[in-house]
């Protein structure tokens, strides 16, 4: 039976009690998202400032579980600086971690997901691997990644 | 705790509950997480049991020995049930498959039949999305009116403008008990209000039928509504009890078999009380399961299950705010004479997810969400909270397990001190 420390690793709780990139940004510029999780109400709002195919800030509100805001302030930090396409391939890794392949129901194989898993670099999110074995907490840690997928088709359209 | 008269024997009760000598992560269960729905005693699985292994058959059809003699259990059981809720005749108890079914039928048909544009229902701000959605789902599509009773910082209801408040209602709609709030509402006095401006009255009683001993005469309400499940009976089985005048006036609800009294290619009589509301084939041995959820408690006593969840209430109440002071926020009356045994509370700023979370790791279940109570939860200005219930089998022990997990609880996700 998964144990408590499997959830909550040093670095996520080192996540939630100093959340990264905690703020607002003004939007416009930029993008202004919420997500919401309805079944514990946790709530975020993501601010992301795109420029030149460039994730140039990001900022994080909101309120939640340890397991939704250290995810959100790793999203944060992992992304910051990244490309458009690096935030993109990003998601797709991150919620391959969480168990979701998207790319199977789009028909590809599991192999695409695995090697995207292989090819990107998670570092700290790595951490968040233990939730999986924990499946009503999936929706906490992929609320914020969610979001900003949103956030960057809504900057892809603006 | 001694035991008096007026207490039960939880140690001799917690022996009668199988799922209780089952090991959670290497330790002992702590169930307190009743609200949601309570365990069952072996006697309820044994009845059961013993209907499938000897009389099980459908009901009202077969004429043969097995069918009449389950026929003739379900009655019973039926009649056993109204009679612990003090229901003058078991044709005015019908059985759906849980409470919110019923507040759905009760929508359905007579709010149908009755409701009209501009006709207003009153809700109270603590009621279950049971007893919202269906007079929201009537509201859209005939256009009445829904108002709501606040409460005040005691968690009670504010009457001080009940009559205003009554002014064009029909139908008050109300739960005897809070699922969140433990607060045990005085149906009698609003029932009295209400009637006198000519309003009918809906309880939502199932908080209240599973912790006390009910009569629906003395409360003086026309539609009451409960779930067998939060009651030791097995999922499946809900029941509402109406006078018969009023059920012989609403049209049926669902339409199907067992309802009808002839069908034609043109048309259908429905048939008589209770069975008019009873389309298809019942939950037979769950029934009968919920008459043995009744005997068991009325062998235990409901003023003694009262009197033990009130004394250890005031146990939990105490013991929590004596240990953990400002730390702990409880949401709900103080004076456990005003209240059931279901606390909700927020611990140190802490997640309710994380810190049931942590509390699971123990062995001890409490429910961390909105509680199926939206507008309360916007009312009270959280997304969530923590929410440890009580039934026959809780004893001070499992109150001392929940307050030494919360201290753990604040050691692990805040560091060493204890406020
Ligand atoms: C006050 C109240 N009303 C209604 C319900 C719904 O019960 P059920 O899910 O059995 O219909 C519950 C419990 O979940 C409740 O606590």
């Amino acid at each position: 039976m998964p144990g408590l420390e499997d959830l909550y690793r040093e670095i996520i709780l080192d996540h939630y009690r100093n959340p990264r990139n905690r703020g607002e940004l003004a939007a416009p510029p930029a993008q202004r998202v919420e997500g919401y999780n309805p079944l514990c109400g946790d709530e975020i709002v993501v601010y992301l400032l795109v420029s030149d195919g460039e994730v140039n800030d990001v900022k994080i509100t909101g309120q939640g579980c340890s397991i939704s805001q250290s995810s959100a302030s790793m999203m944060s930090a992992a992304v910051k600086g990244k490309t458009v396409d690096e935030a993109r391939a990003l998601i797709r890794a991150f919620k391959g971690m969480m168990s979701i392949h998207e790319s199977r129901l789009e028909g590809e194989g599991d192999d695409a997901a695995d090697q995207l898993l292989e090819e990107v670099k998670l570092g700290d999110l790595e951490a968040l691997q233990g939730v999986v074995k924990f499946p009503v907490r999936i929706k906490c840690a992929t609320l914020s990644w969610n979001t900003l997928a949103q956030g960057l088709d809504q900057a892809a359209s603006a | 705790m001694a035991m008096t008269p007026a207490t039960l024997d939880v140690a001799a009760i917690k022996k009668d509950f199988p799922i209780l000598d089952v090991e959670v992560h290497g330790g002992r269960l702590v169930y307190l997480d009743s609200a949601s729905s309570s365990q069952k005693p072996q006697h309820v699985l044994d009845v059961m049991n013993e209907v499938y292994e000897t009389t099980y058959a459908n009901v009202h059809r077969g004429v043969y020995a097995i069918a009449e003699e389950a026929t003739a259990r379900m009655e019973a059981a039926r009649a056993k049930v109204a009679r612990f809720i003090g229901a003058p005749a078991p044709r005015e108890l019908i059985f759906g498959k849980n409470v919110t079914e019923m507040i759905n039928l009760v929508a359905h048909s007579w709010g149908r039949r009755n409701l009209h544009e501009g006709d207003v229902v009153l809700l109270t701000m603590m009621e279950h999305h049971a007893n919202i959605v269906p007079w929201l789902m009537l509201r859209e599509e005939r256009g009445i009116e829904l108002r709501w009773l606040d409460f005040d910082d005691d968690y009670q209801l504010d009457l001080s403008d009940l009559e205003q408040k009554l002014d064009g209602v029909k139908l008050v709609g109300l739960s005897a008990m809070s699922n969140v709030l433990g607060t045990l509402n005085p149906v009698r006095q609003i029932a009295d209000a209400a009637h006198a401006s000519g309003a009918l009255v809906l309880v939502d009683a199932a908080q209240y039928v599973p912790h006390n001993a009910t009569n629906v005469m003395e409360l003086g309400v026309d539609f009451f509504g409960f779930t067998g499940h939060k009651l030791l009976g097995p999922t499946g089985v809900g029941c509402l009890w109406a006078r018969a005048e009023l059920l012989e006036a609403m049209p049926p609800f669902l339409g199907g078999g067992e309802m009808i009294t002839d069908v034609r290619i043109d048309g259908f009589e429905p048939t008589e009380l209770p069975w008019k509301f009873e389309a298809g084939t019942p939950p037979i041995a769950e029934i009968i399961g919920l008459g043995a959820a009744v005997d068991y408690l009325e062998h235990l006593g409901m003023d003694r299950v009262r009197e033990h969840e009130r004394e250890l209430t005031a146990y939990a109440l105490r013991t929590l705010t004596e240990r953990h002071g400002d730390g702990i926020v409880i949401q709900g009356p103080k004076d456990p004479g005003d209240r059931g045994g279901v606390i909700s509370f927020s611990y140190r700023g802490i997640h309710p997810h994380d810190v049931s979370q942590v509390l699971d790791e123990r062995g001890i279940c409490v429910r961390a969400s909105h509680h199926c109570a939206k507008p309360l939860m916007r009312r009270l200005g959280v997304g969530a909270t923590c929410r440890a219930s009580i039934y026959v089998y809780n004893d001070a022990a499992d109150i001392d397990a929940l307050s030494d997990a919360l201290a753990y609880t604040g050691e692990f996700f805040l560091g060493n001190t204890e406020r």
